[in-house]
């Protein structure tokens, strides 16, 4: 039981490692861009399916074609960010049409896929990813193992470039005091434009990342959305880290109960942890 | 007030021309398609009582509208009540949640809400999903009653019925759009700060708005076992239904109660001529482009370019 107990925490840190991977890009536009992307996990599935293709046809490694992809996603997320701005930012109605406008965009993604690719499950076949390392008294697959570190490796990546460089102090910035960003020759659409480009261009390693851990199916962009949201509210808006910290304590509470009440009922955890989030968020409780 | 008159007779003359036609030796087939078509009516007025009037959007409408089917199939298989007593359950079981998931997230922004929704609806598959008692994912049969209220076969009495439902969704949300209520919802949709300090009970009204756009979506699935005979998860939280609760008012136009009904007659009826010549899931990919379209070129709908046209 004890042994049964800390596999299911050692996956779920390695599952959480994941999951900050596929909430980073939502974390940069709704935490720092104040732009709900719902669209989101709809990307990270682009991502998922893209690799599989490249794996498939040329047998391109899943994470390399993740990462060769990222340019292409980069370009996608600033053309609908430009799209976005011009038609709800720049009119202030970023609510109810923004918000129909990427419930749009995740639909057609999820529609799209199915049209492609049929309702079947697709997975890559590598196998290097069965390879067992012992970690203690537990041992786990590098396909759950390869992801963790490629996702830290990420965050690590990005966390520097956000602290240390003026695009990302200005990327920060830019929700807080678009007018003083303009005082340093700084234009906020440009910057919003580059930072939303790199929030989706996160959504194709991530999606590589989806494929290599497990077989992928159209539908399962939805199964993430609860997910995300949950993480990144829970971590606070605006705050890298806690994102990190957040997605960690999801995968184990998830794979903890995924263990004890069966696998079925993990997306339950992260509903539930989204109305935690909502219910204990300070602007819940001190906003009315 | 002026045009209620011609409203409600025109309302009251839709619903005969509907009797005379369930009654008349029109093809069955016509009737299974009205059915949807009406259907979309609901549940499309249903969202705009929250959606189009006070501004806070439900994604989850799939969920609400699953929760009243399922509803409906559980009293069937306890006790097979009357189909009024079976769409009175599945309304109160579909408002309670909306109640209760307006109670949780609608205090703050209105964005958790519409995020809320989304995850609701993914819980709510999973339970039933899990659920043994409603078959789980193979799904649970339910049988017609004989006795078709006179008409000479169930699906026609559904549709009858159906049509009741739509123009008394119809009829009730012109009645609150032009109440005190209506103008209060309108209040928070323009600025809901400025309608708080000037006395609007936002919350109050926004919690009444999810409750009664939940239950009227649990309304609309309470028939639906009966009409498909074997209700399963996939057709009660269809991708359809999500995506045409929103794509029919913003469509349609979103302030009126006229655009829901446009947006649902216009989109639904199309699809069902549509599903004989192509792909129903290719049918959902030009709905999905179609709501795109127009929450970019035509923010207010068809009912906003007519306007800008008789202008």
């Amino acid at each position: 039981m004890l042994d049964l107990l800390a596999n299911a925490i050692v996956t779920g840190l390695l599952l959480g490692g994941f999951y900050a991977a596929v909430t980073i890009g939502l974390s940069i536009a709704f935490g720092f861009l104040d732009i709900v992307n719902i669209a989101h996990p709809g990307f990270v599935l682009l991502g998922a399916f893209a690799a599989w293709v490249l794996n498939a046809t040329w047998g391109i490694d899943p994470i390399l074609a993740g990462l060769m992809l990222t340019p292409l996603f980069f370009a996608g997320g600033a053309a609908i960010f430009r799209v976005y701005h011009v038609s709800f930012e720049r009119r202030g109605a970023a609510g109810l049409r923004g918000l129909a406008f990427f419930f749009g965009v995740l639909f057609l993604t999820e529609v799209a896929l199915i049209l492609l690719f049929g309702a079947d499950y697709r997975a890559v076949n590598l196998p290097y990813l069965e390879t067992m390392i012992g970690l203690g008294p537990v041992a786990v697959p590098l396909r759950l193992l390869l992801p963790f570190a490629v996702s830290l490796v990420m965050f690590a990546a990005l966390q520097l470039a956000f602290d240390r460089t003026f695009l990302g102090r200005a990327i920060k910035a830019v929700a807080q005091d678009p007018v003083a960003l303009r005082l340093m020759a700084a234009d906020p659409v440009r910057i919003k434009e580059i930072a939303f480009g790199i929030g989706i261009a996160t959504a194709s390693v991530a999606g590589a990342l989806l494929v290599t851990i497990a077989p992928v199916d159209p539908s399962m962009g939805r199964d993430y959305i609860g997910r995300v949201f949950a993480i990144a509210v829970l971590g606070g808006l605006g705050s890298l880290t806690g994102t990190l910290l957040a997605a960690i304590a999801l995968g184990v509470a998830e794979s903890v109960t995924s263990t004890l009440y069966g696998p079925s009922w993990s997306p339950a955890v992260a509903f539930g942890a989204l109305l935690i989030a909502l219910v204990l968020r300070p602007s819940g409780l001190l906003g009315r | 007030m002026r045009g209620g008159g011609i409203f409600y007779a025109g309302a009251v003359a839709i619903l005969i021309a509907g009797y005379a036609a369930a009654a008349s030796g029109i093809n069955d087939y016509y009737f299974y398609a009205a059915y949807i078509v009406l259907q979309y009516v609901v549940i499309a007025t249903a969202w705009n009582i929250l959606g189009g009037y006070a501004g806070y959007v439900n994604f989850g409408s799939a969920g609400f509208y699953a929760v009243g089917a399922y509803t409906a199939a559980i009293l069937y298989q306890l006790v097979k009540p009357p189909l009024v007593v079976m769409i009175l359950g599945g309304g109160i079981a579909a408002g309670v949640i909306g109640l209760a998931a307006g109670y949780l997230t609608l205090r703050v922004k209105g964005v958790y809400f519409a995020i809320a929704t989304l995850a609701l609806a993914v819980v709510l598959e999973t339970i039933v999903a899990n659920w043994d008692y409603v078959g789980g994912t193979r799904g649970t049969y339910v049988l017609r009653p004989h006795h078709a209220f006179g008409f000479v076969n169930y699906p026609r009495a559904l549709f009858f019925a159906m049509l009741v439902l739509a123009i008394g969704s119809v009829v009730l949300a012109r009645v609150i759009e032009r109440s005190k209520l209506g103008r209060g919802l309108a209040a928070i949709r323009d600025d809901e700060q400025a309608a708080e300090s000037s006395g609007v009970p936002t919350l109050r009204l926004k919690l009444f708005a999810a409750t009664l756009s939940g239950a009227l979506m649990g309304v609309a699935g309470a028939p639906f076992p009966y009409y498909v005979s074997h209700l399963e998860p996939g057709s009660a939280f269809s991708l359809a239904i999500a995506v045409n609760a929103i794509a029919m008012p913003m469509i349609g136009g979103a302030t009126s109660w006229v655009g829901p009904v446009i947006g649902a007659l216009l989109l639904g009826g199309a699809q069902q001529i549509a599903t004989v010549t192509i792909s129903s899931i290719l049918n959902l990919l030009i709905v999905g482009l179609l709501l795109i379209g127009f929450v970019i070129f035509a923010p207010d709908g068809l009912v906003g370019l007519f306007r800008k046209l008789r202008r």
